[in-house]
């Protein structure tokens, strides 16, 4: 059967995408960033997945205000890298994985959850900055990516509270798909930022700290943190980080398994408007 | 019986719920066309005429004219919407934010490298930080009144 191994955890700010895409990883305003995801690389040669279980958010990209799903799941072959405004990141087209995807689907929705099925989408920096964070520059991803793109532009955005639930379901979803595939769950966005208003600019390194420590140790905890505590102390897209919740919900020890460990934590202020979280959370056997 | 909106008391900041969304749908839409480069040339050649084939307000049309990011927010934009007018004019995701701030763009980016604005007194309106109304604009465009 297919198992979820891992979970990672990263912000997917667009200035980190084109600073890469530019060659300026290595300027002193980049490299600390940087530096802190070169375990995570290595990590991901040695913990090569089978499939990617991606969770991020479009930025008025493949979803404009014509239609917004809250939660809406790939179940295409492919998905191209978008034009942003900017014209597309020069990276590798997405492949996806439209059985695991379908399998997902089908059974999550019969889970309660009422997922959008999305079959033709381009793919903005929610998704691909955190592919290029933890595999570099390559001629291709790799391996399969299951997008799954949650709404957090247009509130009120799903509460912390369902999406750990979300996270539960799509666990034992991957775990009734008979193939034997290593599945790992991405939760993408965050941490503290505001990008709007006399209040643009706002950092809380101290409550994301306590956010990732929570994370950790007690997201059952965490989940029921309400959104108004996301806008007062992370600032108004600081609420990005819900989506953290559902990779979160899909680890072992949720239903009852062993606490994970914690493979690497990384956190570093500014990328242009954000601060700046990864963690990687192993399943134990 | 209203909803609850305990968001309404954060200074400085506008929240893009369904009411906003609402308001802002036609201007929201407008930035989305400008992802496709024949539409940023035409809008550049003549924005009046480009904003007029769009059934937004006036107001919303002189927020776009004047690139007042904080009038347009207010008017029902949302900032990843906006960021196509950005986008469109060269300008990047740091620069616009810093400009709804009145900071420049050095002092915004300065601000930044230091670790960001605190959120101490910038939690609820009323309290005494940097982003409340009575501290705006922010910078040295903010100290010259004094």
């Amino acid at each position: 059967m297919a198992r979820i191994t891992a979970s990672v955890y990263t912000s997917h700010v667009p200035a980190i995408g084109a600073a890469l895409d530019l060659g300026k990883s290595n300027e002193p305003y980049w490299k600390p960033l940087f530096a802190g995801y070169d375990f995570s690389k290595q990590w991901m040669k040695d913990n090569k997945p089978d499939v990617v279980f991606l969770v991020f958010n479009d930025h008025a990209t493949a979803f404009s205000l014509d239609m917004i799903p809250t939660f809406a799941i790939g179940t295409a072959d492919s998905y191209q890298p978008a034009d942003e405004g900017w014209g597309p990141r020069p990276v590798p087209v997405v492949k996806g994985h439209s059985a695991l995807a379908s399998h997902i689907a089908q059974s999550v929705i019969q889970q309660d959850f009422d997922l959008t099925i999305v079959n033709k989408m381009d793919v903005d920096h929610g998704l691909t900055v955190p592919l290029s964070l933890m595999c570099g520059q390559p001629e291709a991803w790799p391996c399969p990516v299951i997008p799954f793109a949650v709404n957090v532009v247009q509130y009120p955005v799903p509460s912390g509270r369902r999406c750990f639930m979300l996270g539960q379901a799509i666990r034992r979803a991957v775990e009734s798909f008979d193939e034997d595939l290593n599945v790992q769950i991405w939760g993408t966005g965050g941490m503290s930022h505001q990008l709007q208003g006399p209040r643009a600019g706002l950092i809380n390194a101290e409550w994301d700290n306590k956010f990732l420590d929570r994370l950790i140790a007690d997201p059952d905890g965490l989940s029921k943190v309400p959104h108004i505590d996301y806008v007062r102390e992370a600032g108004s897209e600081g609420i990005e980080l819900v989506m953290w919740l559902i990779a979160r919900g899909a680890m072992a020890d949720v239903a009852g398994g062993k606490p994970p460990k914690v493979a690497h934590r990384f956190f570093h202020v500014p990328a242009s408007n954000t601060a700046v979280g990864h963690l990687i959370l192993e399943n134990q056997q | 019986m209203s909803l609850d909106k305990p968001y309404k008391d954060v200074p400085g900041t506008t929240i893009f719920d369904a009411e906003q969304s609402r308001l802002g749908y036609h201007l929201n839409q407008f930035c989305m066309s400008l992802m496709k480069a024949a539409n940023r040339e035409r809008f550049k050649a003549d924005e009046r005429a480009y904003l007029d084939e769009w059934p937004m307000t006036e107001e919303q049309k002189q927020a776009v004219l004047a690139r007042d990011l904080n009038r347009c927010i207010a008017l029902g934009g949302n900032i990843y919407f906006l960021a196509k007018i950005g986008a469109t004019d060269g300008k990047s995701f740091q620069q616009m934010a810093g400009s709804m701030t009145g900071m420049t763009e050095e002092e915004y980016r300065d601000m930044m490298i230091k670790g960001g604005r605190s959120a101490e007194g910038n939690r609820y309106v009323g309290e005494d930080g940097d982003a409340q109304a009575q501290h705006q604009p922010q910078g040295a465009a903010g100290r010259k009144g004094h």
